[in-house]
């Protein structure tokens, strides 16, 4: 724009340089140490070691037992010194690498990985993917003591890898903040039930059934709430969702209410039920029929689903009515300037969201056989929005990434028994896998506030693709 | 200009927006509760015309804009966007009539906008807009701004999304399409370079010529931007100018817009409304509008012209100072330059736009008036346009009150006063013109005489009855001793002197003998009521009329004042000692 | 200004980043007490980030700014402004859903409330508009009634230093000239030290003490108003659009 105003200052205007040097002498002295220098950070941490020893020498050097005749007093000095040091090579670290240092280390983390470059992004796309394609028999062959469970785990997690891809497109991409995401997870998967108790329909049938039933609720909820905006929308979906909870408790001549609905029939293979004996998958095939079958088919099933989510969305995302999705997010006002229906963009963006949130209902109906209203609480809402938040707004990858760091921790929490050589035996890790969940991820988000995959792919280039860093970004309604 | 969509015989020589407006606003009236945000507003735009709305701020522009592009539902009136040339009256009265939205014949069609939502007026109706404070889609790039632009004849081509999400070859070349019709606006635009950075990165600059090709990517037949030039460079300014006279030009595209740059409107403006509180205060040409004394008085400000931002008026300054400095050791006192700078800058300001186009300087300075006694003598009239319409009944006292440019107004100026006061003041005057001229004019003496010489000893002014309140007490000379300086009132500058000298307001304490109905007929009479009271005329005319000082006359003795005239005149007859230059306000040094 | 007039806020070798990107590489620049000081420069040049650096948001990498006699380098925004500096950002940031005098409230927060009824009359001296609007929201002005705004609520706080970031953006050319009246008659009568950030080229030089080009991130030129605006360089890039 202005390349010849670079040019160099002439003659007669003072030069800047000279006229600093002249003044320099009336600014007070820097400060005489360097802040950053090693032996600061050394002192730093000396100190902070120094206030470890003083409070950690009653909290952890001194131990009371109950003894016959009083306490008993012992002093534990390895313990003392082991925190004293704990605390002084970890301050030191923090203090060298990231607090007293011109180049944090963490700056360095956050624009590495912020701006993942892009062979190691697609790598690890295709390595995930192909990973989930041969999971099942991964787990047979390696596990094969615990591979039913681990199976089990696999399915739950991707149901909620398809939960979140679902639910990204509402929240991600329109940046609409649906709090009430589970209702659509319950129709689908009562749409199913009712569907198979009612009209004998099969799981196959009754999918497509339950995805059209649930994207039409998505239209009746997204009516009510186009005009809101914020905190307000929020709540809206936030009701919304225990609405449909509590009619399916209350509606008990049609739903069974508490009572749930089971006996609900398992997906069948091209016709062949996955059962023991005559007619069944294994006897089709001649194979010894094995249990595991079931659970590696449903597996199949849900990764078919949750692929098909995201293929669906990435293919929107080019589309116009992605782009325009996300232009929503970005400037509502802006869009309708240009002649973008905002009504149906929002509708289209609410039942898409929803249809996919059926078809994972029903998917999870099939899978437990039983459902009941138990199944989706406000909890469930919070956990599939997590997963988004924390997997970075409108991020695919970042879906994935966090539903298995969440889920998969969730249940890892269960197994932790190392954990009791840790914190003594009287400690039982499930009791505090809450605690220890919630924490983790409010240091995720401290780490990485706009979620773990925080760039943006741009859907059209014209010469050269640039991600987009998340701070450009905007967040849409309700955020 | 009042536009009745009842049948009326178009006159050939009307201008193009009354013969061939694209958009007409009809008693257009919005109110937020209590409030009148626009009132009554009637406007065209014509086809192919750059159309400026201009005002103070807080006008209501923005609110006109927003009921146009459909942000509002105007409380009353109608909003009549034509496709296809020509008035179209019958078709416009059977669509209102009809209580349809829009109606298409082959001859055109017709939208009636207050009946639109929004987007339909973007995408149906074929108005785009831009925004006062950029809205762009930060997150997305360059281009993609451009390709959400193309949403709806893209998402035809999509088959609403399902045949884009099987990937049918059609949804694919309309998408290259759409991609080469934003690089095409993205090469218009010179931001073909940036079309992968996320439009949020971009500098401010670049960031409203992307909002401009944006809404350019719709396809509109009217475009409509919101402050194009604000925060613009004179450098970026001149090129929006090229961008938008390109736009007009070659895409036969009407463009509305809002603006404050008077580089921007004057230069490139076909049209130019004007309006203040809400209410069209003035409508023509930009040669017609900018001097237009309620123009003047609302928003560019009485004497104050000198202050719009425009290069030229530096040159201005400067060759005047140069010739000031020159001069100085000669007869005229040191006073006398500070003045001839403000003239020589004012005048500048005043024909700006039309300088740029011609070579010629004193051209295109809208002729004072058609007050035929030749009150413009000083100035070099043979080329000057007249006036597109005449006004006020013409008097000849009614002819001295300025009528756009301090250079003419000058000019005009009853004879006794510069005979009478043979103080510095009357060179000053007689400089000023000469000056501002840039010597294509030269100063007639014989003029002078001419002009203006009352019948009685009392001042009568043809029109008087024509504003509120009672004209204050006039006398025909100043009393012995001259007149005081009145432009150490804040709020008069020489151009407003001199019409109060014609009015026969010589003292500050005529000023201050003033009364409510004195004050309300002189602030009608300079076409700016109110601000006598605000400005506390009265109030600083009784304290410099007993020898006192307010803040702004020591200011104004200081020279610090470009608008006002150092020195004390009259009473205390004290040439000026102010010797700083009229631009090296800063040069304390 | 006398050049024994007391260094206000000094500006040593400051560079500062967006991410990776370099925005300002060492800037040096003075502002002396009751000095209005003008910063041009094209679009991008960086002069609203130096105003936001010296407030410390983003913070400058390298470098130094000291305020007053304190290094106000790495002091949090917050305490910055505690100290005198007020700022009428880019891009007016008003309060929009609170009303014109709760804005202004919020200017005064930092101040001795004794003051506030002497202040507002003083604001609304400056823009009777915004007495008109007082209980209208913030979000409900017009574009120019906004700025008038901000930098009214930057009065309010008594700055000793006032930052402006292009104050006439988007302002009538008479409102303008008012606004500019405004800084200097608060520089002449209170000598209220003025640190002006314009596109303005014309105005801004002509009002200010003295001024500064910026290009690129970097000072190209420094002088008095009226040394700048007869720089060829100056008027060829900021004052005469469209002539080349």
């Amino acid at each position: 724009m202005a390349a010849s105003n670079t040019n160099a200052p002439t003659s007669d205007v003072t030069p800047v340089g000279a006229q600093a040097e002249a003044e320099a002498h009336r600014l007070p002295p820097a400060p005489a140490n360097n802040p950053h220098s090693l032996a600061a950070s050394v002192r730093d941490a000396a100190i902070a070691a120094f206030l470890a020893g003083v409070l950690g020498f009653f909290f952890i050097g001194v131990r009371t037992d109950i003894a016959p005749g009083g306490l008993d007093l012992r002093m534990r000095w390895g313990a003392w010194i082991v925190s004293i040091l704990v605390v002084f090579a970890g301050r030191l670290l923090l203090n060298i690498f990231v607090w007293k240092t011109d180049k944090p280390i963490t700056r360095r983390v956050k624009t590495g990985s912020g701006g993942m470059s892009e062979t190691v992004s697609k790598t690890l796309k295709y390595a995930l993917l192909a990973f989930a394609l041969i999971l099942p028999f991964f787990f047979t062959t390696f596990f094969p003591g615990k591979d039913r469970q681990f199976i089990d785990l696999a399915i739950l997690i991707m149901t909620y890898i398809m939960l979140g891809w679902g639910l990204n497109i509402v929240v991600g991409l329109a940046g609409l903040l649906d709090l009430g995401y589970v209702a659509f997870y319950a129709v689908g998967a009562y749409s199913f039930a009712l569907l198979a108790q009612y009209l004998d329909f099969g799981f196959w049938l009754a999918l497509p059934l339950a995805g059209l039933l649930a994207a039409t609720w998505g239209m009746i909820l997204g009516f009510p709430v186009l005009r809101l905006r914020g905190d307000y929308l929020a709540i809206v979906t936030l009701a919304f969702g225990e609405i449909i909870r509590v009619v399916l408790l209350n509606w008990y001549e049609f739903t069974k209410g508490p009572d749930g609905i089971s006996g609900i029939p398992k997906p069948t293979f091209f016709g062949l039920e996955l059962k023991r004996g005559e007619g069944g998958f294994a006897d089709f095939f001649g194979i010894a029929y094995d249990p595991i079958h079931r659970f590696i088919f449903l597996y199949y099933i849900i990764l078919a689903l949750a692929l098909i989510t995201n293929l669906v969305t990435m293919r929107l995302r080019r589309l116009p009515i992605g782009r325009a999705w996300e232009a929503l997010r970005e400037d509502e006002i802006a869009c309708r300037s240009l002649g973008i229906n905002t009504r149906n963009t929002k509708l289209t963006a609410f039942a898409i969201g929803a249809m996919f949130g059926g078809f994972a209902g029903s998917f999870f109906a099939t899978r437990q056989g039983f459902i009941s209203p138990e199944s989706f609480t406000f909890l469930e809402s919070a956990i599939i929005l997590a997963i988004v938040v924390l997997g970075g707004l409108g991020s695919q990858i970042g879906v994935v990434i966090a539903s298995v760091v969440m889920i998969g921790g969730i249940e890892l929490l269960r197994n932790l028994g190392f954990l009791q050589q840790v914190f003594g035996s009287g400690f039982d890790p499930v009791q505090y896998r809450m605690l220890i969940f919630g924490l983790a991820m409010v240091l995720i988000m401290v780490w990485k506030p706009r979620g773990l995959v925080s760039t943006r792919e741009p859907s059209a280039v014209y010469k050269e693709k640039k991600r987009i860093g998340a701070d450009m970004v905007a967040q849409g309604e309700g955020h | 200009m009042n536009a009745e969509t009842t049948m009326k015989t178009i006159d050939q020589t009307a201008p193009n927006w009354e013969r061939d407006p694209v958009l007409s606003v009809q008693h257009l009236t919005m109110r937020f509760g209590g409030l009148v945000a626009v009132g009554d507003l009637s406007f065209e735009v014509g086809r192919g015309d750059i159309t400026a709305l201009i005002g103070p701020n807080g006008a209501g522009k923005t609110t006109v804009f927003n009921c146009v592009t459909g942000f509002y539902k105007p409380t009353e009136g109608r909003v009549v966007m034509r496709h296809g040339p020509g008035r179209q009256d019958e078709a416009v009265d059977e669509v209102t009539a009809s209580g349809l939205r829009w109606k298409s014949s082959d001859k055109g069609a017709v939208f009636l906008l207050e009946r639109m939502p929004d987007h339909e007026i973007s995408h149906k109706a074929k108005v785009a807009r831009t925004f006062q404070n950029i809205r762009l889609f930060g997150g997305m790039t360059v281009l993609e701004n451009l390709l959400v632009a193309q949403h709806n004849p893209l998402m035809v081509a999509s088959g609403f999304s399902i045949g884009g999400i099987l990937g049918l070859p059609s949804y694919r070349n309309a998408q290259k399409e759409a991609i080469d019709k934003a690089i095409y606006w993205l090469e218009r635009t010179n931001l073909v370079e940036r079309a992968d950075d996320p439009a949020a990165d971009l500098p401010y600059g670049d960031q409203r010529r992307l909002e401009i090709a944006r809404a350019m990517c719709i396809g509109p037949q009217l475009l409509c931007l919101d402050e194009p030039a604000a925060g613009l460079n004179p450098r970026e300014s001149a090129e929006l100018n090229g961008l938008l006279k390109y736009i007009r030009d070659e895409h036969n595209v009407s463009v509305l817009l809002i603006e404050h740059d008077m580089g921007v409107v004057m230069e490139i403006s076909d049209h130019v409304v004007v309006l203040d509180y809400g209410v069209k205060i003035s409508d023509g040409s930009a040669d017609f509008v900018k001097s237009d004394p309620k123009v003047i008085a609302a928003y560019l400000g009485v004497d104050e012209e000198s202050e719009i931002d425009m290069p030229e008026v530096l040159e201005d300054v400067e060759k005047v100072v140069e010739e000031a400095d020159t001069t100085k050791a000669g007869k005229s006192s040191a006073s006398s330059r500070k003045p001839a700078a403000k003239a020589g800058s004012g005048k500048a300001s005043g024909k700006t736009p039309a300088a740029k186009k011609t070579s010629s300087r004193g051209a295109k300075v809208p002729a004072a008036s058609k007050a035929e006694p030749v009150p413009q003598g000083l100035l070099d009239t043979g080329t000057a346009k007249a006036k597109p319409a005449a006004r006020k009944p013409a008097s000849r006292v009614s002819a001295a009150k300025p009528t756009g440019t301090s250079a003419t107004a000058t000019t005009v100026k009853p004879a006794a006063a510069s005979k009478a006061t043979k103080s510095t003041a009357a060179q000053i005057k007689a400089e000023k013109p000469a000056k501002s001229a840039s010597g294509t004019a030269r100063a007639k003496p014989a003029a002078k005489a001419k002009v203006a010489a009352p019948a009685a000893s009392e001042i009568k002014i043809a029109d008087a009855g024509n504003y509120p309140g009672q004209q204050p007490h006039g006398t025909k000379k100043p009393r012995a001793g001259g007149a005081n300086n009145l432009t150490r009132v804040k709020g008069i500058g020489p151009a407003n002197e001199k019409k109060l000298n014609a009015l026969g307001i010589w003292h500050f304490d005529q000023i201050a003998a003033w009364k409510k109905a004195e004050i309300e007929w002189v602030g009608a009479y300079l076409s700016f009521p109110g601000r006598i009271d605000r400005e506390e005329w009265v109030k600083q005319a009784k304290v410099l009329a007993k020898g006192g000082e307010t803040e702004f006359s020591k200011r104004v003795d200081r020279g610090d004042v470009p608008t006002s005239v150092p020195g004390k005149r009259g009473a205390q007859p004290k040439p000026s000692t102010g010797s700083r230059k009229a631009t090296g306000k800063g040069g304390k040094a | 200004m006398s050049g024994a007039a007391e260094l206000l806020l000094a500006v040593r070798g400051v560079e500062t980043y967006y991410g990776n990107i370099v925005a300002l590489r060492g800037v040096d620049m003075d502002v002396h007490r009751g000095e209005i000081v003008t910063l041009i420069g094209a679009n991008g040049a960086g002069k609203s980030t130096l105003m936001m650096t010296i407030c410390g948001d983003p913070r400058a990498r390298k470098g130094r700014i000291v305020y007053d006699g304190m290094d106000i380098t790495q002091m949090p925004t917050h305490e910055i402004v505690s100290h005198g500096i007020a700022q009428s950002p880019e891009g007016r940031r008003i309060f929009p859903r609170m009303t014109v005098m709760e804005n202004l409230q919020m200017g005064a927060a930092l101040v001795d409330p004794d003051h506030f009824d002497k202040d507002i009359e003083k604001v609304f001296k400056l823009f009777p508009r915004l007495k008109e609007r007082i209980a209208q929201r913030g979000g409900t002005l017009s574009g120019g009634e906004q700025q008038m705004l901000a930098i009214a609520r930057a009065l309010m706080s008594r700055p000793k230093l006032l930052l402006l970031d292009e104050p006439s953006l988007g302002l009538a050319p008479l409102i303008v000239k008012q606004i500019f009246d405004a800084i200097r008659e608060l520089n002449e009568k209170e000598g209220l030290t003025v640190f002006l950030v314009e596109q303005n080229a014309f105005h801004a030089l002509k009002l200010a003490h003295r001024g500064y080009v910026m290009v690129n991130g970097v000072i190209t030129m420094s002088g008095t108003g009226a040394e700048l605006l007869k720089k060829e360089e100056v008027r060829a890039a900021y004052l005469e659009g469209g002539r080349h």
